[in-house]
């Protein structure tokens, strides 16, 4: 039976709560009513204690979080959406990331984000928030791309001594299935080479990797292009060995991703790898990411603000002409 | 009381020879409403937030003065080793958490660690506390904080020094209910009000309402009026506090109407204050000489890791 990616969210805190009893959850409307896209539904019926219903206080909630973390509990905190946490910002980067730095005790928490678009989800429920969190010392921000990834990160990330930022893409929950949910088990801070090829790499995370595969698949079908795609899978800490291995192989880099432009994970990717290997390249380093605007609501108009399989290749296009 | 206000006099001292960088924020006029809450607490046992203003507190609770001296004066033999300085310090593991500057987010804190308690089979007798002063009391996160601590109806008691200003700004313009102690009844928390300058009453009212919180009574909130004897720290002269209520009876000295309510129960003779004055000095100067003898963190040996994973310890 196909299981989807939020399954395997739904699996994962199923067995970390099995697994683990120092291991709770924690968010809006996760208990009877199963999370506002159902990652816990049932659980609460097995754990009626360790699955908690929290009010609308994401300060708080994270707040508490670190105080279990601190007491020897290993929570997992369910944002709504990811643009909420923006809300318990203050309480990510100043409490939960500094404290292992300034005190000698660890703060293991995970931070459950839907992030991304979906058609229809507009400004304020479909944002992009790994690059804010990467930003700071003390955080392991993760973004799984797969079912299995979405399974294994998720237990590896309650297993880490740190806060983690767990981004899951929101488009990815129902429309990404696969036959299992188990895999390699490939630890946090490793790349994965999700296609490989010998034409251009381009690096990306998330839910574009599906879209970089699909302009790779374009491409190739076009003109046998062969276009590698590295899948960061987190992107603190980052994998730049194995970018820059690829990029070795490749000659030209895209980097690629669904946030705002300004800054961010593509702007890190080709940072290092112009620092790194800058001798490598065959074409100036290009980047792809959303326009710089608030997400819009209507689907024509997100269609078109975030990469698509068109636009990578428009930019590929470019990169190979170089 | 006496050995905080001791001690901070000394570090204040310290500070103006220019022999502590950053700053120094002193408890003065606060040491009864702080003293009152940490010695009802329990090391190690219940959980222990305090604010920039609880020198006082902190003792009664049990940090050692060392703790106290090492973080100011930045001995890398402290708890914070340099990493973090002043009154941002704690023993985490031993229920002292360790204040960040963004006010209000304690109370959840302390919540989330009394959730884990309860988690733990471990709650029974426990008591969770914090301070904060009139100016956090506007925060969103204090708000959240209490909402989400009597939503759990968590065994914790929250202190609001309502010392008239914060930083340079008054009461007025800080908030607009006639008493902060009336917010309690919105958030579902027991409230109580003492006269923060009077030892006495300070504590049978704190140490009330911890006894409250940990015989199961709920979340209690206790508002304590009183006038910050000084500036926001050491750099600020406080000179914008109008004169008028440095006069008003909340501008009493707490120390000095405890030492007078002692005295006048025949609990304490002045000479025994002496002797007191005499020892917590001492004890102060011991703590200095002990700190300043001690090595500076070496940024050449600093590990420079904010990651506690192993397996992720030195990636970027």
């Amino acid at each position: 039976m196909a299981v989807t990616y939020i399954d395997a969210i739904r699996y994962s805190q199923e067995e970390a709560l099995a697994d683990n009893l120092k291991v709770f959850l924690y968010g809006q409307d996760i208990g009877k009513f199963g999370g506002a896209f159902k990652a816990t539904k049932g659980l609460q019926e097995q754990w009626p204690n360790r699955v908690m219903d929290a009010p609308i206080s994401e300060d708080a909630m994270i707040g508490m979080a670190v105080g279990a973390a601190i007491e020897g509990m290993r929570p997992i905190v369910e944002m709504q959406f990811a643009d909420f946490s923006s809300i318990a910002f203050n309480q990510i980067v100043n409490q939960a990331a500094t404290h292992y730095y300034r005190t000698g005790v660890p703060v293991p928490l995970v931070v459950r984000m839907p992030s991304g678009g979906t058609p229809g989800s507009g400004p304020f429920h479909s944002q992009s928030m790994e690059s804010i969190y990467a930003h700071y010392p003390g955080i392991i921000v993760v973004t799984p791309a797969t079912v299995a990834d979405a399974y294994s990160m998720l237990l590896q990330a309650v297993d880490l001594d740190d806060p983690v930022i767990y981004c899951e893409h929101k488009f990815l929950y129902r429309w990404l299935k696969s036959d299992d949910y188990r895999g390699d088990d490939l630890p946090i801070g490793k790349a994965r080479i999700m296609r490989s090829g010998k034409h251009a790499t381009v690096v990306t995370y998330s839910a574009m990797v599906h879209e970089a595969v699909r302009a790779a698949d374009i491409l190739y079908k076009e003109g046998g292009w062969e276009i590698e795609v590295v899948d960061l899978r987190s992107v603190k800490p980052l994998d730049t060995d194995t970018v820059v291995a690829s990029v070795a192989r490749t000659g030209r880099l895209l980097a690629l991703s669904e946030a705002f432009p300004w800054g961010g994970v593509t702007a890190e990717v080709v940072s290092r790898v112009c620092a790194d290997g800058f001798h490598l390249l065959d074409a100036p380093p290009m980047r792809l990411n959303a326009k710089d605007t608030p997400v819009p609501y209507h689907p024509k108009l997100w269609a078109m603000h975030r990469p698509t399989p068109e636009s990578i290749c428009v930019a590929l296009r470019n990169l190979l002409a170089y | 009381m006496l050995r905080a206000r001791i001690l901070e006099t000394k570090l204040s001292n310290l500070y103006k020879a220019g022999k502590i960088v950053g700053g120094v924020y002193l408890g003065k006029g606060q040491e009864a409403v702080s003293a009152s809450l940490g010695a009802c607490l329990k090391w190690g046992h219940d959980v222990f937030a305090p604010l920039i203003r609880d020198q006082a507190g902190r003792m009664a609770y049990g940090e050692d003065p060392l703790d106290t001296t090492r973080t100011y004066l930045g001995s890398v033999q402290g708890p914070m080793k340099g990493r973090d300085g002043n009154v941002h310090r704690g023993r985490p593991a031993d229920g002292l958490l360790a204040m960040i500057s963004h006010l209000g987010v304690a109370v959840s804190q302390v919540g989330g660690a009394l959730v884990a308690k309860r988690l733990k089979g471990a709650l029974d007798g426990c008591v969770g506390a914090t301070c904060i002063g009139d100016g956090a009391t506007s925060t969103g996160a204090f708000h959240e904080g209490l909402n989400f601590i009597a939503v759990e109806c968590l065994p914790m008691v929250v202190v609001i020094a309502d010392n008239q200003f914060a930083y340079s700004t008054p009461n007025e313009k800080q908030y607009a209910c006639e008493d902060l102690v009336d917010r309690a009844k919105g958030y579902g928390l027991e409230g109580h009000s003492v006269n923060g300058t009077d030892m006495l009453e300070c504590a049978r009212v704190i140490g009330g309402a911890v006894q409250k919180a940990r015989n199961g009574g709920g979340p209690q909130l206790v508002v304590a009026k009183l006038l910050r004897l000084g500036g926001h720290g050491e750099h600020d002269d406080g000179s914008y506090v109008p004169v008028e209520l440095r006069e008003d009876p909340y501008g009493r000295d707490c120390i000095e109407v405890g030492k007078e309510q002692l005295i006048s129960n025949g609990w304490l003779s002045e000479e025994e204050f002496q002797q007191w004055q005499l020892e917590m000095n001492n004890e102060a100067q011991e703590a200095v000489a002990t700190t300043q003898r001690e090595d500076a963190p070496n940024p050449y040996k600093e590990d420079w890791s904010a990651i506690a994973s192993s397996s992720l310890r030195g990636l970027q």
